[in-house]
């Protein structure tokens, strides 16, 4: 039987050692079903999830809810919305109950006196003309002055197609506001013209993936077994789709044969009653979903498929640990 | 002695079970290391473990909690457990 002292250097072993018991528990919460953007390709809104259910107002049902939430075992709350800054109070009950991530445009400051060490994720689009393209504005120029330095904030950087051979000088530029970036990619839900992916665009993104985490290794949060993961959708000769993905959420999930998938996963509605069917749109075509997320939950679920080789599962550290830092359970 | 013996049938069958459930190659109940660290060696995860503690919860007529998930790091903590809750 291959273990993992067989596999692994004393070196790696103490990483692996590190994370193997975090048993990281997240759940995903619609903060607000209201938004200070409309984003051309943001899922919430093209697929009119902020119609399914009318959000809850009442902050005491919302402390209520979360007590039940860690009851239920959930120990990583990822607020996303609409835009969840744009209800405080809702955050601050998470904040208090639960390591809490917060997804942002950044246009509003957390103030870090309500909220000290509470990770902040800054949605990112690309640079200033596509930012306008897609959201109207440029973001960046507002959300960087809002968190510059700040220890607990990332951009979550969303590449698109016409990102190809502009990457590095995002990076550069949110390296020099002193901030973090991990990258993903766009799922085009709206089907925007010319930001769809060809095979040999997400070839080459790959490529600047992996040059930009060579290059600026102390910015980027990344690493390169992932790149390759969401650019091909393809894990250990299996193709991502809905008969894999881990993170459906569990009382809808009646597929057979069921997939190693995160445990007790809910997406739930702002009504905090609804859930939704996965992280993302219920209207995406898994096969084509380039969700950052679910592609490293993909790897993270399958442990014990990445212990064939050192090199296997050495990657799969790579990714948990990736995972662990964006969200605060190991650090930088 | 009567313990010690029915102890060691729990190892065999939580090992049976685990390798069945987990696919587990290379590896036998005879051969399987009750005191091997089942996170830190064999490389199992919370899902798996939620896996193999439906089958010997059925089979032995307990509940696992899942918060007792932490204490059951090798097979034989797991025969321990099921032994100090069999009726």
């Amino acid at each position: 039987m291959k273990t993992v002292s067989s596999l692994l250097n004393p070196e790696w072993h103490a990483r692996y050692k590190r994370i193997a018991k975090l048993n990281i528990r997240s759940s995903i919460y619609d903060v607000t079903n209201k938004c200070n953007l409309r984003c051309k390709g943001c899922f919430f809104f093209s697929s009119d999830e902020h119609k399914v259910a009318s959000e809850e107002n009442d902050i005491h049902k919302w402390e209520h809810f979360i007590d039940k939430e860690k009851q239920r075992g959930v120990n990583l709350a990822i607020l996303i919305g609409g835009e969840p800054t744009l209800y405080l109070d809702r955050v601050e009950a998470f904040y208090r109950q639960l390591p809490t991530f917060c997804a942002t445009n950044g246009l509003i400051k957390v103030p870090r006196d309500r909220f000290p060490g509470m990770m902040v994720g800054i949605s990112l689009w690309g640079d200033e003309a596509d930012e306008k393209v897609l959201r109207g504005k440029d973001t960046f120029r507002i959300s960087s002055r809002n968190y510059q330095g700040d220890p607990h904030t990332y951009y979550l950087y969303t590449i698109t197609p016409k990102q190809i051979g502009k990457i590095e000088r995002i990076i550069k530029k949110i390296k020099d506001v002193g901030l973090k970036v991990h990258m993903q990619l766009l799922s085009n839900d709206e089907g925007v013209d010319g930001f769809s992916w060809t095979p040999e665009e997400l070839e080459a993104v790959c490529k600047e993936m992996d040059d930009v985490l060579d290059r600026y290794p102390e910015t980027v949060v990344s690493c390169k077994y992932y790149h390759q993961v969401i650019t091909t959708g393809m894990m250990l000769g299996r193709e991502f789709g809905w008969q894999e993905c881990p993170s459906v959420t569990k009382p809808m999930d009646h597929r057979d044969p069921q997939p190693k998938r995160l445990i007790e996963f809910i997406r739930w509605a702002s009504d905090l009653n609804t859930m939704h069917r996965c992280c993302t749109s219920e209207t995406r075509d898994c096969s084509t979903c380039k969700d950052g997320a679910a592609h490293m939950s993909w790897v993270m679920v399958n442990k014990r498929a990445h212990m064939r080789s050192s090199r296997d599962l050495q990657n799969w550290i790579e990714v948990y640990e990736m995972f662990a830092k964006l969200y605060q359970f190991i650090p930088w | 002695m009567l313990a010690a013996t029915e102890t060691a049938d729990i190892i065999r069958r939580v090992s049976e079970v685990l390798i069945d459930e987990l696919k587990l190659e290379d590896v036998s109940p005879e051969s399987f290391d009750p005191d091997i660290d089942l996170v830190d060696e064999v490389g199992i995860d919370s899902m798996d473990l939620a896996t193999v503690a439906l089958v010997l919860q059925d089979e032995y007529g307990i509940r696992i909690d899942e918060d007792d998930y932490p204490k059951l790091t090798t097979v034989r903590f797991i025969a321990e457990y099921i032994h100090n809750k069999r009726p």
